[in-house]
């Protein structure tokens, strides 16, 4: 639907059935204080009767809020909310601290996971930083970030800018004061999502099937425990968010299932890409990125040594996992909990 | 000259991204001047001092924030001009809500902090609304999906608006920030040029120092409240 189409809405059908049709009519009536407008009438002529002064205080004369309601409708058209579509990322190195170049140009497909290692303070944030933004050769580390193999020019990255990426860190919270049912119901609403019924209640068993603990729908979001919340975000990102790139830093010992919940967003075809000092984490993803005073020094393909490896460490972190499960439930902490 | 006007409620972060910024911009020491307005004090003079930014404060105080502003604006232009500056950046606090400092043709960003509520932006009128850039700071502790229903609210208000996410402390998002601000226009002087709407409407008895409460002291442009019967 474009403009014109949604003049028609104002100018043929009531607000009644308009707010049927589209609910999202009632924030834009709620946001110029016209709620109590007749609802019997459509809105071109119920705006005949609103009060002048009201809808002067908003900058906006009775035409203008015409003009408003045609943009507003155009912006939360669900042809609007598509993300775009990523299918490879590529990284083209640039230079280190020292100014030495990297040397690498790596290329990443949707569904891949790829984990970025290396000690405090090496540049991995700076390399999320970088694929964030989209760096064309302009950051400080002079990288480029091509999407689906081409470069972009700077109105092509504004365009993209914040539909892109979404991001996942030990320090994010949640802060509105909402059931969980009522908050993945607001933020579906925000992603225009269609079906949000079932998308919520899958939404809501996948972020149950990661936590340790389980919660409700009812539970509150600002009561969740920290594993509990952060399943309920990568669930959340999985199955709400559009974003095609995930983009995840330092989420370890955090009472999830997290090898489960990095598959969980390879598989809704997203490309993750963790920065982590976690070992299961890690070896998890395909490639590896190993950063060093600011630069890529290697990318490692996971090897076959490595996948056996792999099942001993989820071994030792199974006996780690089991240890607070038993404390939790107030049972001695023995020896023998340590065998499994 | 170029000339870029920033506003934004108290305490929102705007002297944080405003010195990221500048820090992103690359440009020589001293050549970036700011000029904030603010009402009864200030401490941000000091953050900028120690990034050796030439900072000049103005305080309303007893006026309105924004006829404070729009009385001033062309002399901080002519002050950045005289001073050599590539760039003028205005700080500005808007505080009743109602605010608007910006200009027709003056790059126009809007600073507004994540953590003050989802429908904070759909409550903010002129001032997020009337915006170029609507910078949003501090969202990297809060969850991606609440930032998602943050920049939703945003886009209701204003569906033009570019938003960014910036984050003050290590300069996260100011970089793309830096970038649209690259777009700002030079100018030289703002006399005739207009505000993007108007300031709130004042001149009653109580703007010129009246204290006593009662219809009868009430003169000039006074709004009253309706209170229906329950």
């Amino acid at each position: 639907m474009i403009r014109k189409d949604f003049l028609a809405l104002a100018n043929d059908i009531s607000i009644e059935d308009l707010l049927l049709e589209h609910p999202i009519v009632a924030d834009f009536l709620a946001n110029l204080r016209l709620d109590n407008i007749p609802r019997q009438l459509p809105l071109s002529l119920a705006i005949e009767e609103m009060d002048e002064d009201i809808i002067q205080e908003f900058g906006l004369d009775k035409f203008g809020v015409l003009i408003s309601f045609c943009e507003f409708m155009e912006t939360f058209s669900t042809a609007k909310a598509q993300n775009p579509a990523v299918a490879t990322l590529t990284i083209i190195g640039g230079l280190n601290k020292s100014g030495e170049p990297e040397n690498i140009s790596l290329t990443i497909s949707s569904g891949d996971i790829v984990s970025i290692v290396g000690p405090t303070g090496s540049g991995k944030s700076r390399l999320l930083n970088d694929i964030e933004c989209l760096a064309q050769g302009d950051t400080p580390t002079m990288r480029r970030i091509l999407v689906n193999g081409v470069e972009l020019d700077d109105l092509q990255r504004f365009e993209m800018e914040g539909k892109l990426v979404a991001q996942l860190s030990q320090n994010m919270n949640f802060v509105m004061d909402l059931t969980v049912r009522e908050f993945l119901y607001l933020h579906a609403k925000s992603r225009l999502t269609v079906n949000a019924e079932q998308v919520i209640e899958k939404c809501f068993l996948g972020a149950n099937a990661l936590a340790g603990e389980k919660f409700l729908l009812d539970t509150k979001i600002t009561q969740l425990s920290g594993g509990q919340s952060r399943a309920l975000m990568i669930a959340d990102t999985a199955y709400i968010s559009n974003s095609p790139i995930v983009l995840i830093d330092e989420i370890e010992n955090a009472g999830i299932d997290r090898r489960q919940a990095i598959e969980l967003l390879a598989q809704r075809e997203k490309l993750v890409f963790i920065s982590t000092h976690d070992p299961l984490l890690a070896l998890s993803a395909d490639k590896r990125i190993v950063i060093k005073n600011g630069g890529i020094i290697k990318v490692m393909e996971i090897i076959q040594a490595e996948k056996q490896s792999l099942k001993a460490i989820e071994k030792l972190d199974g006996i780690l996992q089991n240890l607070r499960h038993c404390l939790r439930e107030g049972d001695q902490i023995t020896v023998d909990l340590l065998k499994a | 000259m170029k000339l870029i006007t920033i506003a934004g409620p108290p305490s929102s972060g705007k002297t944080s991204v405003i010195l990221k910024l500048i820090e992103c911009m690359g440009l020589p020491i001293g050549s970036v001047g700011v000029v904030k307005f603010d009402c009864l004090t200030s401490f941000d003079n000091l953050r900028y001092r120690e990034a050796n930014i030439p900072i000049q404060t103005g305080f309303s105080g007893k006026i309105c924030p924004d006829h404070y502003f729009v009385s001033n604006i062309d002399d901080a232009v002519q002050w950045g001009i005289r001073s050599g500056f590539q760039m003028l950046i205005t700080e500005s606090a808007g505080l009743c809500n109602r605010c608007s400092p910006y200009i027709n043709g003056v790059f126009s960003v809007c600073v507004i902090d994540s953590l003050s509520g989802t429908n904070t932006p759909r409550k903010i009128g002129p001032l997020l609304k009337l915006a170029d850039i609507v910078a949003v700071t501090k969202a990297d502790i809060i969850s991606q999906a609440e930032r998602e229903v943050f920049a939703f609210s945003i886009k209701q208000v204003n569906s033009h608006a570019r938003v960014v996410f910036v984050n003050g402390i290590t300069g996260q998002g100011s970089f793309i920030l830096a970038k649209y601000l690259q777009q700002a226009r030079d100018i030289q002087t703002l006399r005739d040029m207009k505000l993007r709407f108007t300031t709130p409407a004042a001149v009653c008895s109580y703007c010129t120092g009246e204290t006593r409460i009662g219809e009868s002291h009430q003169m000039g442009m006074m709004k009253k409240m309706e209170f229906k019967k329950l």
